[in-house]
């Protein structure tokens, strides 16, 4: 049976990512204006809206890259809005970014022995094996001691993810993972992304390929101008009129 | 144990036991020369592990190196501290005084960081040059009394600063080899790569750099202190050099290959030689020492260790982690 529960009341325990009111301005440009969600444990949220949207911002704030004007960020049932990203990174927060980042000077297993060490706050001995183990499962087995520099594009976008899976995340953020891939490497992820979630991590994903996102996510918001346009069921609200005209740019 | 693993180590021992020896076969003058050519390695290492392996460029080393030397007179003359209790103690104070530094240094980053280094040294050499009781602008030579309170006779005192500056040089060389093997090199190399990224996966990198900074600066420190024990003058000039502290050391760094253990050590020889055939030449020995580098660095961006790395992948220090164990 459901409590009974009366209205803004939530009960915090089942949530992994609460995020309440949040603000973000440079300057005069308001690039998160009054944003709220949640995010239940396991579940997994796709975000969508056009370029200059404020998505990236979103995960910067809450990965705590950047500080937040207003409001607040809840992790675990815990105020994070203050802590610095490599806490909240301790605390579970895993990210992707939308252009990689790789530590170049490093190899492909180092970079993930620095996430795992750190992040996943393993012993070396335990990181190595577990960084191993991730890079097999990614497909990324036989590069391991490639230095980072020499990947291309796709395999910079694997070490991205393995990176990021490497900080052993209860939440994973992921930044437009799958944009430039073919259809073969998009149906792979898509099928990573889902063994990932059935480990239990909860995921928050924006994408522009909403094919590969749809095939993943629980639910789906859609953000415009930094604010959010439109929340609920994945396909539904992606075929709202609404939302086709203001992220597809048609007059539906 | 492989067979590159025991050549390794034999080559250590070998090394190392000559230098050991060093007292019983070598002249007064090659001692004096190897006794520099021990600290301006372990100032080169310091220098590496900074810039190359942590990307903090600092050219105010010179800050450290001073302080460590006009410390180790202090307390010696003032405090009547014995100067072996006083080496340590003098690295100690300078990382002490780093700390405030460093609030300073890294409200800036980049090229910004490397012009404010500077900027503290040259506070503090401004700072020694009006302090009276330290002789002022002209400096201060070590009493008498305490020179010949350091050891029974002239020769045992080189002796002890040869085997201290050898000790210093040695723990430096293999302190940071160990630290980059180590989980923590690790992480300054991923800080070195990307700041932002190093963040996102837990590295607490500002918590990281401070740390860096202050066992550097302590480490930087005791060097300095040694420096001016042997020379037994100090001045603000020669103390708070840039030239010597930081210009040379980079130098020596740069040409032999950054973000490498191998590389100060064959800078640092290629400087020597150098020095030793051409000091004589004036300042055109400058030009010369800058003309070498400018040549090395567009043939092999890496320094002299990345063009035989080129011909022959070997490695004198691992320090990569290989899958394979």
């Amino acid at each position: 049976m459901r409590p009974v529960c009366c209205t803004h009341m939530t009960d915090t325990s089942q949530n992994i990512l609460e995020v309440r009111n949040l603000s973000k301005s440079y300057g005069a440009l308001q690039v998160t204006n009054n944003v709220s969600m949640t995010l239940k444990h396991g579940e997994a949220l796709g975000i969508i809206g056009p370029n200059g949207a404020g998505k990236s911002t979103l995960f910067n704030l809450i990965a705590g890259t950047q500080p937040v004007n207003e409001g607040q960020i809840i992790l675990s049932g815990q105020d994070v809005t203050k802590s610095t990203p490599a806490l909240r990174c301790r605390m579970g927060v895993g990210r992707t970014y939308q252009i990689p980042k790789p530590f170049n000077g490093m190899t492909v297993l180092e970079n993930l022995l620095v996430a795992a060490t750190n992040g996943g706050a393993l012993s070396l001995p335990d990181a190595t094996d577990k960084s191993l183990e991730i890079l097999e499962d990614l497909g990324l087995g036989d590069l391991a001691d490639v230095p980072a520099s020499q990947l291309r594009l796709l395999d910079r976008k694997r070490l991205e993810m393995a990176r990021a899976l490497a900080t052993e995340p209860s939440l994973l953020l992921l930044d437009e993972i799958a944009g430039g891939l073919t259809e073969d490497e998009c149906e792979t992820l898509v099928q990573t992304i889902n063994n990932i979630r059935a480990s239990g991590t909860s995921i928050i994903w924006i994408e522009h390929v909403v094919h590969a996102l749809l095939a993943v996510v629980d639910r789906l918001v859609v953000i415009n101008f930094g604010a959010v346009l439109a929340e609920g069921d994945p396909q539904e609200t992606f075929n709202s009129k609404d939302v086709q005209e203001i992220y597809l740019g048609i007059e539906a | 144990m492989s067979t590159q693993n025991m050549f390794r180590l034999g080559l250590f021992a070998l090394i190392i036991g000559a230098l050991l020896l060093g007292p019983y076969w070598a002249s007064r003058g090659t001692m004096r020369l190897l006794i520099e050519v021990f600290y301006f390695l372990a100032l080169a290492q310091i220098w590496n592990l900074l810039a190359g392996y942590s990307g903090l460029i600092s050219v105010g080393q010179q800050a450290f190196v001073g302080l460590g030397g006009y410390l180790i007179f202090s307390l010696a003359m003032f405090a009547g501290v014995p100067v072996l209790v006083g080496l340590p103690l003098a690295g100690l104070l300078t990382a002490l005084i780093a700390w405030p530094t460093a609030f300073v240094a890294f409200r800036l980053s980049g090229p910004y960081f490397a012009i404010g280094t500077w900027v503290i040294a040259e506070v503090y050499r401004l700072v020694f040059a009006q302090i009276p009781a330290l002789g002022g602008g002209s400096g201060i030579s070590l009493p008498a009394n305490i020179v010949k309170a350091m050891a029974s006779s002239r020769s045992a005192r080189e002796s002890m600063t040869y085997w201290i500056a050898l000790g210093i040089m040695l723990a430096v060389v293999l302190g940071i080899w160990a630290l980059m093997r180590s989980r923590v090199g690790l992480s300054l190399s991923a800080m070195r790569d990307d700041d932002e990224a190093a963040i996102s996966v837990g590295v607490e990198t500002r918590k990281l750099k401070f740390l860096i900074y202050i066992v550097t600066a302590g480490i930087t420190g005791l060097i300095g202190a040694l420096i001016f024990l042997q020379k037994l003058r100090v001045t603000p000039d020669a103390a708070f050099s840039v030239n010597e502290w930081s210009v040379l050391v980079i130098f020596i760094v740069v040409i032999g290959g950054i973000g490498t253990l191998e590389g100060p050590i064959l800078g640092i020889i290629l400087f020597f030689v150098l020095r030793e055939f051409l000091a004589d030449l004036g300042s055109w020995y400058m030009v010369i020492l800058g003309t070498v580098s400018v040549v090395i660095i567009l043939v092999e961006p890496k320094g002299l260790w990345g063009l035989i790395q080129r011909w022959k992948p070997v490695s004198l220090f691992p320090v990569t982690r290989r899958s394979d164990g």
